[in-house]
């Protein structure tokens, strides 16, 4: 019995164990090691350099630029995208007519929930590539929409450096709020009705219920959703928005105004064969994504409160 | 953090499902009778502050709704007009439908070459990540042996680290293997992403089901390997179906992947291929023939969701609730 149980449990993980080992930890290793190299990616030849990488970065103008954006994306975007969805899903649940004392959400909230979760099923590099066209500076659907009610005021969206950044966030947030509404919806039906009506017999309104009761209940849920987001804003998600609507050599915009760490790193390793160099950027972004999702568990921790 | 959460976190997932039939369910009864007694705002006279926030609230919904749709019907009516229309008036319907772009896309376009690729790949990654991650998942969760604490971490790590810092080291590997710009070498790759998330939602998932059954199949002289298949996996059907979902959407929509992994004209994926589309099509100025690209894309994953609405909104938000 004892026999089998191990050649089965070594069975059933070869195979999973060998993939994943081969092509995510090994690269993921290699990728910190070559960090300390001079290794171009085009040759197999390469030496070791110690800090040299690293000290180049520290006085590499386009890093700190791209580090600069990606840590605007990753505060503002989960915020922005958070409070949006919290909003919008304490109105459907929370947030309807009181007859006396029942809780229940506005009307057609089940509709609102299915539309509202449409681009969260989408490709990102659709939304990208549609927005990228209703962004367009003379015959996109943002300016002739502002032109038709007689607006003279006609930003260049992506090519203007002042507002590229805010442009793409923007299309990350429309992709996102949608998901956490029914995320956060799912969170506050399991909060019992007794504590809203309880509330409602204190005379609280809408404001102090939302925030003496559901946001303190709904917190675990908020904060792993806020992790998930700043993951995604540092992550894939901005580097296939910013790679695709932005112009520039690889993307990144006008004067590098919407370059992110990911951006960065795939044209360092991509483009400029300076594979070296962008392993030492990825391991900038690794560090900052620890140290995002480390100050997020920390806030607000709370006793957890059962019900 | 997270092993405590989970059993919770997969319960209140699938209540989530129901929930928006049962309210679009009551929904559809109330308006009619709601709407005898004066379905408008004055129902209840409870002062004016109340109305104008109720006023300002349900506007916000409203408002939001129509910036989800709007941009999508307006792409599907886009498609449908002549590169000289979108240009010139970006917002008035076609004055007649131009058929033609969608079947231009289709055939010249490479659309066909695209979505079969992408069936392909996802075809076969998915089946790929349903099996060993749950294969993984189930040992993982069932047995105890030294190491299994460690192996577990090693697989749930994954979730959290920036996929784009290994891609440069993998690039290499892959090429080595003779897997570049492979279909099969981006299968794998698909698996081996997918592998964290699933392998941490299935340990949670085989956790939470009752031991007896499997004990008793393994009493009746059923194997291991036998009594996975054949009872532990039925069982944990509703698990599968949701990360299934989870895994098919990010995989049908991944960017960054084939971007980096899959550079071969002839076998690029869907998302990538209308990136691809996308400057081809501005040198030739066909831009009709985009967006009827892009509404083809975008059509079959949206039916789905309309049809599978319940199941999608569960797996998905599942996977969140870590």
């Amino acid at each position: 019995m004892h026999h089998g149980k191990y050649r089965f449990v070594t069975g059933f993980l070869a195979a999973p164990l060998a993939l994943y080992t081969l092509f995510v930890i090994w690269p993921f290793l290699q990728a910190v090691y070559y960090s300390f190299t001079d290794w171009t990616g085009l040759s197999p030849e390469y030496a070791m350099v110690g800090l040299r990488n690293y000290e180049r970065m520290l006085g590499d103008e386009v890093f700190w630029k791209s580090f600069q954006h990606s840590l605007v994306l990753v505060l503002l975007v989960p915020l922005v995208t958070l409070s949006l969805a919290l909003f919008f899903a304490f109105m459907l649940n929370v947030g309807g007519r009181r007859r006396g004392a029942a809780v229940t959400g506005v009307r057609g909230s089940g509709f609102y929930k299915i539309v509202y979760f449409f681009p969260q099923v989408l490709s990102i590099a659709i939304v990208a590539l549609l927005f990228q066209f209703a962004y367009s500076p003379n015959s996109g659907a943002i300016n002739s929409g502002l032109r038709a009610v007689g607006l003279e005021w006609q930003p260049d969206w992506l090519g203007d450096p002042d507002w590229a950044l805010w442009s793409v966030a923007a299309v990350l947030v429309w992709c996102t709020v949608g998901f956490f509404v029914v995320l956060f919806s799912a969170g506050m039906s399991s909060i019992p009705h007794d504590f809203y009506e309880a509330a409602l017999l204190d005379g609280a309104g809408r404001a102090t219920t939302f925030f003496r009761i559901t946001l303190p209940l709904l917190w675990d849920t908020v904060r792993s959703g806020w992790i998930y987001m700043g993951i995604l804003a540092l992550g894939a998600e901005a580097f296939a928005v910013v790679h695709i609507m932005t112009v520039g050599p690889g993307g990144g915009g006008p004067d590098h105004s919407t370059t992110v760490l990911p951006l960065y790193v795939y044209a360092k390793a991509f483009r400029d064969g300076q594979a070296a160099y962008a392993t030492t950027i990825g391991v900038a972004l690794l560090v900052v994504t620890l140290a995002f999702a480390a100050v997020v568990l920390r806030l607000g921790r709370r006793e957890r409160l059962e019900f | 953090m997270g092993t405590t959460d989970i059993p919770r976190a997969s319960g209140a997932a699938p209540s989530a499902g129901p929930r928006p039939h049962e309210r679009a369910g009551g929904a559809a009864k109330e308006s009619p009778g709601g709407a005898a007694p004066g379905g408008g705002p004055p129902r209840r006279a409870r002062g004016g502050k109340g109305r104008t926030l109720n006023v300002f609230s349900h506007g916000m919904l409203v408002l939001w709704a129509f910036m989800v749709v709007l941009p999508l019907l307006w792409a599907v009516m886009t498609s449908f007009k002549t590169d000289r229309e979108i240009f010139t008036a970006p917002w008035s319907p076609p004055a007649v439908p131009q058929f033609d772009n969608w079947a231009r896309a289709w055939t010249q376009a490479n659309m066909s070459d695209y979505f079969l690729n992408t069936l392909l790949v996802v075809g076969g990654s998915l089946t790929g990540t349903m099996l060993l991650g749950s294969m993984a998942a189930y040992v993982l969760a069932r047995f105890d042996f030294p190491g299994n604490r460690f192996l577990y971490f090693l697989f749930i790590g994954g979730m959290s680290f920036p996929v784009i810092l290994a891609l440069v080291p993998l690039f290499y590997v892959l090429s080595n293997l003779a897997l570049l710009n492979t279909l099969h070498g981006l299968i794998l790759t698909y698996i081996a992403y997918s592998l964290p998330f699933t392998v941490f939602f299935l340990t949670a998932f085989f956790r939470t089901l009752p031991t007896s059954v499997a004990e008793a199949a393994l009493l009746d002289g059923a194997s291991h390997t036998r009594t996975f298949f054949q009872v532990m996996l039925p069982m944990a059907r509703p698990g599968l179906i949701s990360v299934g979902i989870f895994n098919f959407l990010g995989q049908w929509n991944q960017y960054l992947l084939p971007t980096v992994l899959n550079t071969d004209p002839e076998r690029k994926v869907l998302s990538q291929g209308l990136v691809q589309l996308a400057v081809s099509q501005g040198y030739k100025g066909d831009w009709s023939g985009l967006f009827a690209g892009l509404v083809m894309a975008m059509l079959p994953v949206l039916a789905a969701y309309i049809v599978f609405q319940r199941q999608v909104v569960a797996g998905l938000t599942a996977g969140a609730l870590k």
